[in-house]
């Protein structure tokens, strides 16, 4: 459940100031698929980082699971990104460091999880997403579409109750972006909020809502 | 997140690009290896120092003539000498009850010569109470004998080294050599004393004192060495010299008395200085090497702004990312520092290897004193780094590719 409330956002740039947002308003109920849409610069983007708890707005209440979210101070925001909000990025956003099982874990490690428990979910993690043999691969030895299904099992190995995908497909070809899209409504119809931004009309058409946004107000969809 | 995790995951962060975890290494264990080479070096000279002057006993007095303070005129570094210090002297000082043994010195430089080998050494006229005072060894015949200071016999005793050089493998003991024109009879060999007090004693002529009065053409004594007859009568028998010296100087206080424990205090005192000022320099490399871990740091935030988007994204806190930079600097610093200790270990060894002589160690405290200056600095300038990590605006860094 998912409640934002005269959301306000607003960018200085030089000596103008920039409204992001404005008299943002929207709510989404448990296991939504919403599509935020609209051209670039329209406030996309900020919205998904509001909501995602990486961006703080400037007046308005973000409410939570019916938790005032935006009242939280940063450690209390952390520790809800890190339960309730997974993300995915349209450039992955793997550390190239860790192979695919350790991105994958990376989530629980930061929650301080008993490692039992770890290799428990990463394994199963691994043969729900089709990488059971790409373990110990590196990001840099994977395709786009492994990489993308790596950073959906990171983002919901401590089943969060939101999905924030950002472009997913964004920098994948045809075939990998719609087996992308699939899992991502796959995990939608479990139960998992999906909020999607992309200017991909395609894209946007397959979700149950659409939210259209330009210069930094919603135009349609809300409600 | 468990501080095991914590340290897997800055280390794996620390070792993922090699040439930059190598370059800080090498800073921190130049670093390191630098305070503690240099400390050790400084502490053993110290020891070293005291060694030798211990050696040569701790109630000694020495009697210079001339006096410390200026007397006018360009500054001389001993005043003037207006009247010798004689053996009549001596034989006064003898009677003070402070006073247990005494030996006058003579010292000069004097072609030694057996048949047509000649060499130029060290001649120093003495009594037979240098023997103990100055903790001699014989390893052959004997010592000068006691007996009147004031009577020159032709007698003499020769260091090791000196006597290699005059006689060869041939038997010396009981042989004649020339020192100047005179000639004198081999009646005793040095035993390896080594150094002391800067004089190698395998160099050196001793003969009678007064023979090397007659030689010299001088009444003057070098210095005397006055033994206390106990360590608490050290500043009696002072006393006791400058009242005898000044009755016989017609007032005059013409004598420097020094003490062997203000000597080897001094010295103590200034190789202790000189020591630390090594140890503060050798700690500026040190925070160099620190400055070039804040630095690399700094370049690895920047270079990893999406990685640290990331982890908030993920869910870390303010604290963790901190707590996950520091952790990598203060590893590097730490794993510098282990290396810099190996380092050092092993050059003092090796040095003490070639040069025993010099009983060369590691000072211990050296050791805690650069752990706790590498770990300091690498946690100092980790902390800037660090904080630039953790306010990373986690929007904008995920914003880029």
């Amino acid at each position: 459940m998912i409640k934002l409330q005269d959301i306000e956002r607003i960018f200085q740039v030089g000596d103008e100031e920039v409204h992001a947002l404005q008299e943002v308003n929207m709510t989404a109920v448990a296991g939504d698929y919403l599509a935020i849409m609209g051209p670039s610069g329209s406030g996309k983007s900020t919205l998904l980082h509001i909501l995602g708890l990486l961006d703080q707005p400037d007046s308005g209440t973000y409410e939570l699971d019916n938790v005032k979210v935006s009242d939280l101070d940063e450690q209390q925001q952390a520790e809800v990104r890190r339960h309730k909000i997974g993300f995915v990025f349209q450039f992955f956003h793997l550390v190239p460091r860790l192979t695919a099982a350790e991105n994958i874990e990376l989530p629980m490690v930061l929650d301080g999880f008993d490692p039992a428990e770890r290799k428990k979910r990463v394994a199963t993690a691994l043969e729900a997403f089709g990488l059971a043999n790409r373990a110990g691969h590196r990001p840099d030895q994977l395709s786009g579409g492994q990489r993308q299904r790596v950073a959906i099992a990171r983002a919901t190995i401590m089943q969060p109750s939101v999905i924030l995908a950002d472009e997913p497909t964004g920098n994948l070809d045809r075939a990998a972006g719609i087996e992308v899209v699939n899992i991502l409504e796959d995990l939608n119809r479990q139960g998992i909020t999906l909020i999607i931004v992309t200017h991909d009309p395609a894209l946007g058409n397959r979700a149950n809502r659409k939210i259209e946004m330009v210069d930094g107000r919603i135009i349609n969809g809300h409600g | 997140m468990h501080s095991f995790d914590m340290l897997l995951f800055s280390m794996k962060a620390a070792t993922a690009n090699r040439s930059r975890t190598i370059l800080t290494l090498i800073a921190m264990t130049i670093g390191v290896s630098s305070v503690i080479i240099l400390i050790s070096l400084g502490d053993s000279a110290r020891r070293y120092v005291v060694e030798q002057f211990s050696s040569l006993g701790s109630n000694l007095l020495i009697i210079l003539p001339g006096r410390t303070e200026t007397v006018g005129g360009p500054p001389p570094l001993l005043g003037e000498t207006p009247r010798d210090l004689t053996l009549d002297d001596v034989v006064a000082l003898t009677r003070s009850t402070a006073i247990r043994r005494i030996a006058p010195i003579v010292a000069g430089s004097a072609p030694v010569s057996v048949r047509q080998l000649e060499r130029e050494m060290m001649v120093i006229g003495a009594t037979a109470e240098l023997l103990e005072m100055r903790h001699l060894a014989m390893s052959q015949g004997r010592f000068l004998p006691p007996g009147d200071p004031t009577r020159g016999t032709s007698v003499c005793i020769i260091g090791s080294t000196g006597r290699k050089e005059l006689f060869g493998s041939r038997q010396a003991l009981g042989q004649w050599l020339r020192i100047g024109d005179r000639r004198f009879k081999v009646i005793g060999i040095l035993g390896q004393t080594g150094m002391s007090m800067g004089d190698d004693m395998g160099e050196v002529v001793i003969i009678p004192v007064a023979s090397a009065q007659a030689l010299f053409n001088t009444e003057s004594l070098f210095r005397v060495l006055v033994e206390a007859s106990s360590p608490d009568s050290i500043d009696r028998a002072r006393e006791a010299i400058l009242t005898i010296i000044r009755t016989r100087h017609d007032g005059e206080d013409d004598v420097t008395v020094i003490s062997q424990g203000a000597i080897l205090a001094t010295f103590d005192r200034i190789f202790r200085a000189l020591t630390l000022s090594v140890a503060g320099i050798a700690a500026i490399s040190l925070v160099v090497a620190g400055i070039m871990i804040m630095n690399i740091m700094l370049v690895s935030v920047s270079n990893r702004r999406v990685e640290i988007g990331l982890l908030k994204a993920l869910g870390s806190t303010h604290y963790q990312i901190m707590g996950l930079f520091l952790t990598e600097s203060a590893l590097l610093s730490l794993t510098g520092a282990a290396i810099g200790f190996l380092l050092s270990i092993v050059s003092i060894e090796l040095a003490a290897v070639f040069f025993p002589e010099f009983s060369l160690q590691i000072a211990p405290w050296s050791l805690g004193f650069a752990f706790a200056v590498a770990l300091t600095t690498g946690i100092a300038f980790g902390v800037l780094p660090a904080r630039r990590a953790a306010r990373l605006e986690a929007a904008l860094a995920l914003a880029q590719r």
